[in-house]
């Protein structure tokens, strides 16, 4: 059994995620011409937020308390399980494509559910416009999985990763292209980042994923805030793993980990980067145009699934 | 059109005033309106033993200015409203009876404006005798919102405490799924006693107060103000310096539109053009403290005169308009943004009209509104031109801002070249006979017409302003614009409009 490779993943991506948000809002700053606070600068917000006292609105229940929790864990168990470093991992068995995204889902179905438990507009209305994007990117969500699983004939995220290391060249086939390009638009979606959502809004009535967590304080907003940058990582973690495994150790050797490790951040970094810069010359589209991109990265994943069976 | 003479005793630059019984101000009213004339300014005046009611109606080519003055009993004072007649007269008659006492008979709405909801019931903070605020409580009875009723409609507080830095406001949105309904903005959360702190003051004492009503309208509030005084003193102004006014009036233009195009950028996400608009206006505020020695332009304008340390550069200025250019530029030709500002929140031009809208939300709506027209204080060169756009959606607004900055630069650079541009007005005459003297001060500030109107006792010490910003008139049209429109629009619309609170709320 070999447990040093989840301990490992959760370590790098608990550690590194804030400072991936902190690249990303550094390169943003650059690019638009402003110094910047520095990379370090959302963990050092998480260091104030947790040494504040908790504070939680009155009327809220059990709900919104444990939310904050339940989103780092499932993040956490995501990040446990999926093949970010090897892929022989003792959770490689849960390490399913479906099982991953329906952990993923809950965590945002029960920020949700504390957005409702709130009683406040701004958390309904959070709730709502997640939960329509949500039902919008589960089905992409799907499809991409379908596209990539069909060829090596099965679901689990260890077996996909293999059979693309054992074989790269497919990496530029037309189906995973299309479901690359499908993926990366719902992992945008999902994360809350531009077009879809503005991260650095302060206008509560555009918000959606900071609608939610409008009555966050203290160490339950440093969980939120957290788990959100982790999710971030995980996010984009999958996609870089999905398709470009390269560096990901086959055995478990320290050595090997540890290369894999700096190949992972270096993979994430430069997702995250690109991501940041796109994110510069993109303006954030109205409210209702959202169905029609995210109906665009189903049909693309759609197309994926049909390539997978005709181009087979 | 040959105008007929206006009613009335001749009482200031190209103003004449009338004095009527309260019966008669319907009468008198329509017939001005009918001749092109707006509500301009409805003021409260407490002349000891009895109250006044003053309505300043304007029109232009040629500027006219018409006042009705009617004299009230102090002990029931009644007015007819006219509120059937103009929509912008039915906000002042509201305001009025807030501050006076003095009661609009008929009126449609006779609900609370500017006292807000807890301020004591009776009490008429702006008459002489109204002393010290008393203590909050005395409830003035339930001040429901109007709920709207349906399946799935629900309703959304915002405010009076915002995520940002934004001034006081609650706005109750009724929605269905995210389509607004019904939009109520309730404002007046900080009423200041604005006008009740210049009374006594004596006018030079005044301009800073001016100055400070709404603070991005510096040079708009003081430059209204200052020719109230001079009309009411009859103070000559050297040409050359009513035309240095004209340029500062521009500078404080440039420097907000530049503003509101980054912000309006920023409410949609595209966060670079705004931090290119801010530097933007970091350069124009440099330029700003170069002339007047402070960055808002203060301390420039006093009654009878201005005096700025340099004139701008006019090279550096063309410079500033084409860097703000481009980035008008880059943000229509993004798509995305193109998509979130065409369309939305749409004011039509009749409902701009009928509002009384002023500045450039009634220019995006299609009305050339504009003072520096109308009511010139310094003779208008060719560069100045009104531009207009039809469709009254959010890119009309963001147009009108953005092709108002190079028409601001050229004529900059026209006022500080032709000697030939001078002041219309009416120059040094004996100050008026009788107790009081008034002046009325009309000036295109960067958010529309600002309208002053000043009695100055025998000491030389202020009586009664009466401050009407822009803001005043406009808020109503917000409401109106955003029928239909989603919620997640709400803030790119109200940037739009970009609406004082301070000015309001006097």
């Amino acid at each position: 059994m070999n447990v040093v490779t989840p301990v490992a993943q959760v370590l790098v991506v608990a550690g590194g995620s804030p400072l991936l948000v902190g690249v990303m809002r550094q390169v943003r700053a650059r690019l638009e011409g402003r110094a910047g606070p520095g990379v370090g600068q959302p963990w050092r917000d998480l260091r104030k937020l947790l040494r504040k006292e908790p504070i939680t609105p009155r009327g809220t229940s059990e709900v919104f308390r444990l939310a904050p929790l339940v989103l780092a864990a499932t993040t956490l168990v995501a990040a446990a399980a999926s093949p970010f470093l090897a892929t022989t991992s003792a959770l490689d068995p849960i390490a399913d494509l479906f099982a991953v995204v329906a952990v993923l889902t809950l965590g945002a179905v029960v920020l949700a559910l504390a957005g409702l438990d709130t009683g406040t507009a701004f958390g309904g209305m959070g709730a709502s416009r997640e939960m329509t994007i949500t039902a919008l990117v589960e089905p992409t969500l799907l499809m991409a999985t379908f596209a990539l699983s069909v060829r090596v004939g099965s679901t689990n995220l260890g077996a996909i990763t293999t059979a693309t290391l054992h074989d790269p060249g497919r990496v530029l086939s037309p189906v995973s292209l299309l479901a690359v390009v499908a993926l990366a638009v719902a992992v945008i979606a999902e994360t809350g980042r531009l077009p879809v959502d503005n991260p650095s809004t302060h206008l509560e009535l555009t918000m959606v994923h900071e609608a939610m967590i409008l009555e966050y304080a203290g160490p339950d907003l440093a969980l939120v805030e957290w788990a959100s940058a982790m999710r971030l990582t995980v996010f984009l973690g999958l996609l870089a793993t999905l398709f470009a495994p390269f560096g990901i150790a086959v055995t478990a050797s320290p050595s090997a980990l540890a290369l894999a490790a700096a190949a992972f951040a270096l993979k994430v970094t430069v997702l995250g980067v690109a991501l940041a810069v796109a994110e510069v010359f993109l303006a954030k589209l109205r409210l209702f145009r959202v169905p029609e991109l995210l109906a665009g990265s189903f049909l693309l994943g759609l197309l994926a699934v049909a390539a997978s069976f005709f181009l087979a | 059109m040959t105008p007929t003479p206006p009613p009335g005793e001749p009482a200031g630059h190209r103003r004449t005033a009338l004095t009527i019984a309260p019966a008669d101000l319907p009468m008198h009213a329509e017939a001005l309106l009918e001749k092109g004339y707006r509500v301009a300014l409805v003021s409260g005046h407490d002349d000891g033993d009895r109250l006044r009611a003053v309505y300043l109606f304007t029109a232009g080519y040629p500027d006219r200015r018409v006042e009705l003055h009617v004299p009230l009993d102090r002990a029931d004072p009644r007015v007819p409203s006219l509120a059937a007649l103009s929509f912008p007269s039915g906000r002042f008659e509201r305001e009025m009876r807030d501050l006076y006492g003095i009661v609009p008979e008929d009126h449609p709405l006779p609900r609370r404006l500017v006292r807000h909801f807890h301020w004591p019931q009776g009490w008429y903070p702006m008459l002489d005798d109204a002393g010290e605020p008393p203590a909050f409580g005395d409830v003035d009875g339930p001040y429901p919102f109007r709920t709207v009723e349906g399946p799935g409609v629900y309703e959304i507080p915002v405010g009076p405490v915002h995520a940002g830095m934004i001034g006081p406001g609650h706005f109750r949105f009724s929605v269905v799924g995210e389509t607004i309904l019904n939009l109520k903005a309730r404002l007046w959360f900080v009423h200041r006693g604005v006008e009740k702190l210049f009374q006594g003051r004596r006018p030079h004492e005044a301009v800073e107060l001016a100055e400070r009503i709404s603070g991005d309208t510096s040079v708009g509030h003081a430059l209204a103000f200052c020719l109230a005084v001079e009309d009411a003193l009859g103070l000559p102004v050297p040409p050359a310096e009513q035309r240095i006014r004209a340029v500062l009036l521009e500078l404080e233009r440039l420097y907000n539109h530049i503003t509101d195009i980054g912000a309006l950028c920023n409410d949609v996400g595209y966060g670079i053009l705004n931090t290119q608009a801010q530097r933007v206006r970091e350069r124009l505020l440099r330029l700003n403290a170069t002339v007047t020695g402070h960055r808002l332009l203060r301390g420039a304008i006093r009654p009878g005169g201005t005096r700025v340390r340099t004139r701008p550069e006019v090279a550096e200025l063309t410079a500033i308009a084409m860097d703000a250019d481009e980035i008008v530029g880059l943000a229509l030709d993004n798509g995305v943004v193109r998509d979130r500002f065409a369309g939305t929140a749409v004011l039509t031009a009749r409902q701009a009209e009928d509002l009384g809208a002023l500045g450039y939300v009634a220019r995006a709506s299609g009305l050339a509104v504009d003072a520096r027209w109308t009511h010139p204080f310094v003779d208008r060169g060719p560069q100045l031109t009104v531009h207009t756009h039809e469709t009254g959606d959010v890119l009309a607004r963001f147009l009108v801002r953005a092709q108002e900055i190079p028409t601001a630069v050229a004529v900059i650079a026209e006022l500080l070249d032709n000697e030939d541009l001078t002041s219309p007005f009416d120059g040094a005459r004996p100050a008026e006979a009788g107790e009081v003297a008034s002046g009325v001060g009309i000036a295109e500030a960067w958010r529309g017409t600002i309208v002053h109107r000043v009695e100055i006792g025998r000491d030389g010490t202020l009586r009664r302003v009466k401050v009407v910003d822009p803001s005043f008139v406009n808020w109503p049209a917000l409401p109106v614009a955003l029928a239909d429109t989603i919620v997640p629009d709400f803030p790119l619309t109200n940037k739009s409009f970009n609406l004082s609170y301070a000015g309001n709320d006097l």
